[in-house]
């Protein structure tokens, strides 16, 4: 039993407490532990993902109970590539928000932590009930985190938010209720060999608890029809928190693909792929809303905002197919949002930091500080979220329309792609035409506010989109690490093998 | 015995997503706990209901009531009760300092919104 897997969940477990009772009034002293613990995660997530490379799917089981009686947490593939990319989006965060934002509010680095806890024990998990559990400690930490530094328009739309997660919440206990009532299991692997098993009788229980789980995942993943609260979530939120939300919305994306794999793929005998058909109308849907959103936000926030739904409608559409090679671009497609919908956020901030009394409002404003440094930050990010060569977003659309070349509805997907990436252009270029470029014709000038510009904000913002350059040059060797994870995760049966032994497929 | 927990359920469901959908806070607030009621009761049920039967099976093998759904019932009274002090919190905050109990971010127009005294 590899020790290592329990880590990315104990650290920050013990780490914000900690930061929480002993570091309260010392921000120095939160800051170092803070930034030491996550790089010290993102080298874990590291050396498991080395684990995980060589192929074989290590478990450990909490307390030596054996799977399905005890709790046990899997690490394969695909929950350690997500653990190394929550590490680093959550490292860089970290050293954004030490410049000030964690002074605005309290205990910051304490929900920080118990935040990228809930998101790593939401990877490794095993078992249905403690992804309950580890959703309800992602999302009370978010709630905190969210509400950091107070406001008006931001405590509104943190009630908007708790509410629509707490109505989450109880579908999820609901749909975890039918599945254990016609299958008598909550452990995923136990979940996989039992549902083919399920009586006819029983199958209209399965399929709905099923679906219910799907809606769930959905509003996680800020899909159409259950998308609106994001907006107003993440243009609210602290800047450094709607970045490190960046990767909350993939957590559902996680969550659809783990389980929909796993327990309801090829062998799953009469439910087999029954998210499909929901998922990819859905995902259209959320890809032509996000970037119709794009187009008609009035505030650059927003616009972001608004370009995370429309690239989780990109990504779930990669994601319906429910192909190997469609899901290895989906997941090359999760990557690149979460590090360029992060360091879109934070340059979100640095506009509105620069403009006060104008904040993020796409309008012509007289210049402001190094407006030409973060256009050209915005204009990066705008290039790879929209898709366009030569970063990771354009790489990322090609692989997922190459995958869907054969697929019953390719002509819909191809259309409403390459047509909402044109949109996505239309829209950013607005927005940045608008802040800076007709704004730098204009006479006088913002005061300096604060009067000294630290560098440390836009190196964090720099680091992630250099996240998104790396990932278009080493695009090979990260193409070759996720064809393996789609294989990996379209062979369910060695997953099961892993968690229940090999001989617990059959009991 | 099912009837009843079932009814039971469902009204219970009913009335949460009825308050829910008032889209005012304390009514929101009414509705997600009667709705986590509900999913009590629900959770209970879904490991068959019997009565004076123990939780572990026994030498005597007349059955046994299941004892999961009851834990996990457990975890989610827990979670539920200090989530719903968490957002009577929030929204007496988000009251305060609004001065409005409408959940929708928009301005609302016209005289809906009731201002603070």
């Amino acid at each position: 039993m590899n020790h290592l897997i329990i880590f990315p969940i104990v650290l920050p477990a013990i780490v914000a407490p900690l930061i929480a009772m002993a570091m309260r009034h010392d921000i120095v002293l939160a800051r170092v532990f803070s930034v030491a613990a996550t790089a010290l995660l993102l080298m874990l997530g590291i050396a498991l993902l080395g684990a995980a490379d060589g192929g074989a799917i290590h478990t450990y089981t909490l307390g030596n109970w054996p799977a399905p009686f005890g709790i046990v947490l899997v690490l394969d593939r695909l929950s350690a590539l997500m653990l190394v990319l929550t590490a680093a989006l959550s490292l860089v965060v970290l050293l954004y928000a030490i410049n000030g934002w964690d002074t605005r509010g309290r205990h910051f680095h304490a929900l920080f932590q118990f935040q990228l806890m809930g998101i790593n024990g939401a990877f490794l998990t095993g078992d249905f009930f403690n992804l309950f559990v580890f959703f309800e400690v992602l999302l009370i930490a978010s709630y905190g985190m969210m509400l950091h530094g107070g406001g008006k328009e931001r405590v509104k739309a943190g009630v908007q938010y708790v509410i629509i997660n707490l109505a989450g919440s109880t579908l999820f206990l609901i749909a975890v209720g039918l599945i254990y009532s016609v299958t008598g299991t909550l452990n995923m692997a136990h979940l996989a060999t039992k549902v083919p098993l399920v009586a006819a009788d029983d199958q209209a229980l399965l399929k709905t608890g099923a679906v219910l789980l799907l809606l769930v995942f959905s509003v996680k993943a800020a899909l159409v029809p259950v998308h609106f609260w994001l907006p107003g979530t993440y243009a609210n939120a602290p800047a450094p928190v709607a970045a490190l939300f960046a990767i909350m919305t993939k957590v559902g994306a996680y969550c659809i693909i783990r389980l929909y794999t796993l327990a309801f793929g090829d062998g799953a005998g009469d439910a087999a792929w029954l998210a499909a058909p929901w998922l990819m109308p859905a995902a259209l849907l959320t890809l032509l809303l996000g970037m119709m959103g794009v187009l008609a936000a009035r505030a650059l926030g927003q616009m972001v905002s608004f370009a995370v739904i429309g690239s989780m409608g990109t990504l779930l559409i990669a994601v319906a197919l429910f192909t190997p090679q469609a899901m290895s671009a989906a997941l090359y497609y999760l990557i690149h949002s979460t590090l360029t919908a992060g360091a879109l956020f934070l340059i979100v901030d640095l506009v509105t930091d620069r403009r006060p009394g104008q904040g993020d409002a796409i309008t012509v404003a007289p210049p402001f500080a190094q407006a030409s440094l973060v256009g050209g930050l915005f204009f990066l990010g705008a290039i790879a979220m929209a898709g366009m060569p030569p970063l990771s977003g354009f790489i990322g659309k090609l692989l997922i329309l190459d995958s869907a070349r054969t697929a019953l509805n390719a002509g819909w997907i191809w259309a409403l792609v390459l047509g909402t990436s044109l949109l996505a252009i239309v829209g950013f270029s607005r927005g940045g035409s608008t802040l800076f470029w007709k704004s730098s014709a204009q006479a006088g000038s913002f005061e300096p506010f604060p009067p000294v510009r630290p560098a440390l904000p836009i190196v964090a913002a720099g680091l992630l989109l250099a996240g998104s350059v790396a990932l278009t040059v080493f695009a090979g060797p990260v193409g070759l690490y996720l064809d393996a994870t789609a294989a990996q995760l379209f062979a369910p049966s060695g997953y099961v093998d892993a968690v229940l032994g090999a001989e617990g497929g059959n009991e | 015995m099912e009837f009843l927990v079932a009814s039971a359920v469902g009204l219970l469901t009913a009335a949460g997503v009825y308050l829910l959908l008032r889209a005012r806070t304390y009514p929101v607030v009414l509705g997600l706990a009667l709705l986590s009621y509900a999913v009590n009761v629900f959770l209970f049920s879904m490991g068959r209901l019997t009565v004076n039967l123990p939780p572990v099976i026994g030498d005597a093998g007349n059955g046994y009531t299941d004892p999961l759904p009851q834990a996990l019932v457990l975890t989610a009274i827990v979670i539920s009760f200090g989530m719903t002090a968490l957002i009577v919190v929030m929204a007496l905050r988000s009251y305060l300092e609004s001065g409005t109990d409408h959940v929708s971010i928009e301005p609302v127009d016209g005289a809906e919104g009731e201002s603070r005294p």
